[in-house]
Parts: C-alpha cells; sequence; structure tokens
C-alpha cells in the first residue's frame, strides 16, 4: 500500500485572529484538508497582535516533512515569525520559510501549490510571484 | 551591577513603563497602532511576574531570561526587539559581576542584536536611535549624568526623522514630527538604568 507523500504545512498569523481565521478559511475551501492550514491571530490577551507562543504551537500542528510555509500580515507578524523560527530544533529550520507575500493571496495560492504535492521551494515562489507584479 | 541592583531594576523598569504606559500608546497612535504601551506593560509585568525564576539564575542568563519572557508575552515586534536586546545582553555578560566596561560591550552585543532582528539601523526612526548614542557616549567615557542627557537627546532628535522601519514608515513622511515611541521606551528604560545605578 503506497503512501501520498506528506504535504507541506501552512501557517498564517495576523495581527487579527478573525484575518488568520478567515484567510485559513479561504485556503481550505481550495484545498479541503489535502494541506494541513493553522492559523493564529492576536495578542496573549486576545487583542490585535502577534504572539510567538500561538506560532510556535501552530509550527507544530502545521508540522509536516515537506516543510511549514508561514504567512505573516505586518511587521510584527513578521518579526515575531523568525523569533518562533529561531527557537525551532535545528534540524527543522530549514524547512520552515516566512513567505514574502500578501497574507491572503499568498495563503491561497501556498496552498493550491502544496496540494500539489509541490516541495516547500516550489510553494514558496509561487506565494511569492505575486510580489513581482506590476 | 549585580543580582541585588538586577531585583531593584526590574522593580523600578516596571513602575516607570506601567507610569509611561499612556505616554507610550498616544505616541503609538500617533505614528503606530497604538499599542506600545500597553505591550510594554504586559511584559514588563510579566517579567515582574517571573521574578523569583529570573534572580534564582546568574547576571548573564538572568537577563537572557527576562529577555524570553518579553519575547513570549509581549505581542508585538517590541516582544522581541526588546527581548533580543536582554537575550543578547545576557549572553555577552561576564560571569563575574559586570564593570562599567562590560556593561558597554553587553549593550553593544543587545544592539546588534536588535539591528539583525529589526533588519533596522540608525536614522530609521527607532529604538536603536536612542541606544546607539548612549552606547557610544558610554564608550567615550561619559558619565551617568551626561548618558541621561544622550539618551534625551537622541529621543528627542527622532522627531525630525522620517520613519524606514515599523509601522510609522507607512505614514512615509508623515511620521516627520512625532517621537518615536520606541525611541521613547528606550530613552526611559536606558534612564532607569541610570537611576538604579546610581542608587
Amino acid at each position: 500500500m503506497s503512501q501520498s507523500p506528506p504535504t507541506v504545512g501552512l501557517v498564517i498569523v495576523s495581527h487579527s485572529s478573525d484575518v488568520a481565521r478567515g484567510t485559513a478559511e479561504m485556503a481550505r475551501q481550495m484545498v479541503g484538508d489535502e494541506v494541513t492550514i493553522v492559523h493564529c491571530g492576536g495578542n496573549p490577551e486576545g487583542g490585535l497582535g502577534t504572539d510567538v507562543s500561538k506560532i510556535l504551537e501552530a509550527i507544530d500542528q502545521a508540522w509536516s516533512e515537506a516543510g511549514v510555509a508561514i504567512l505573516v500580515d505586518l511587521g510584527g507578524a513578521e518579526t515575531n515569525s523568525e523569533m518562533a523560527l529561531e527557537m525551532q530544533p535545528a534540524e527543522r529550520q530549514d524547512r520552515i520559510r516566512i513567505l514574502n507575500a500578501p497574507v491572503v493571496e499568498g495563503a491561497v495560492m501556498a496552498a493550491a501549490e502544496a496540494a500539489g504535492g509541490s516541495p516547500l521551494s516550489a510553494v514558496q515562489a509561487t506565494a511569492e510571484e505575486l510580489m513581482g507584479q506590476p | 551591577m549585580a543580582n541585588d541592583q538586577l531585583a531593584t531594576l526590574i522593580d523600578a523598569a516596571n513602575a516607570a513603563v506601567q507610569g509611561a504606559t499612556d505616554t507610550l500608546t498616544k505616541l503609538d497612535q500617533a505614528i503606530g497602532d497604538g499599542d506600545h504601551g500597553l505591550n510594554m506593560a504586559r511584559g514588563f509585568g510579566a517579567i515582574v511576574e517571573d521574578r523569583e525564576k529570573i534572580l534564582a539564575k546568574p547576571f548573564g542568563p538572568a537577563l537572557q531570561a527576562a529577555g524570553m519572557t518579553l519575547v513570549m508575552k509581549v505581542g508585538g515586534a517590541s516582544g522581541p526587539l526588546y527581548g533580543s536586546l536582554l537575550m543578547a545582553m545576557g549572553k555577552a555578560a561576564p560571569e563575574s559581576e559586570p564593570d562599567r566596561a562590560a556593561l558597554t560591550d553587553m549593550l553593544g552585543a543587545g544592539i546588534e542584536a536588535v539591528k539583525k532582528r529589526g533588519k533596522s539601523d540608525r536614522g530609521a526612526k527607532t529604538m536603536l536611535d536612542v541606544l546607539i548614542p548612549v552606547h557610544e557616549a558610554l564608550s567615550n567615557g561619559a558619565d551617568i549624568d551626561k548618558v541621561r542627557q544622550v539618551a534625551d537627546d537622541a529621543a528627542e532628535a527622532t522627531i525630525p526623522m522620517v520613519a524606514t522601519k515599523g509601522r510609522a514608515s507607512y505614514l512615509g513622511e508623515r511620521s516627520a514630527g512625532h517621537l518615536d515611541p520606541g525611541a521613547a521606551s528606550s530613552r526611559l528604560l536606558i534612564q532607569t538604568v541610570c537611576d538604579v545605578i546610581e542608587g
């Protein structure tokens, strides 16, 4: 019995928990449960912000041998995601990428690419192409 | 600077940050997302909660632990930025009680970590615009009053700057004319350290 290869997992990080949840929902609409998509948003008290400990949990939940792609919205989401990435075990670090792409569009594109079984580098390239468009 | 002073510093820094919450919030509402006061208050409140655990460690690891608390509890970019500052300073701390030269080197290491974490440098209208001049003054032998003065002047000098990093950079030219909230919190913390050292 053959097992399908692991797909890249996605983590959505937004300052707003509603935006994170909605973005994950839009990406899931594309790919169903073929791709693990975990979202987190809000500061530790539930207000707007991002939270390193929630990002760490989300990476654990989304973890796949194929790696994890993280979509972030604004500055603090990126800074906190970089911090979470650096706190990962060394063997995981080169299999986690923070994508330079708009969070909603990037998540949908990344999910669609990941669902086809593409490697992390291809998932990243597809989502980041959005930034190169005029 | 030894652990008994660190205990004093934790309480003094927390009191200063809690007291400045509204001021920092107002500054951040002008050119940012308005969460700097509450984020700093949450972070330093969490350090006070972790006080015993932090102070059980030697000086360097204690600073690192306080930095990690900020990273985990703040919920904004200031968590990883101030967290990285303290973690790098703690890592650079000597095993023996740090003297002035060691504290200066520690601050230098902390500044490098903030630059890396924030992908920023002097002149972008950030906390670095206070920390870097303070480090230079310390390296050049400034006394404690001079350090206070440098921190104050450096914070005020962010007012005409146009932000190129952080949320304020979205405002472009409109960020000029406002004191940077990160520079304001750095001034506050530097002056608190001066107060504690002076005793």
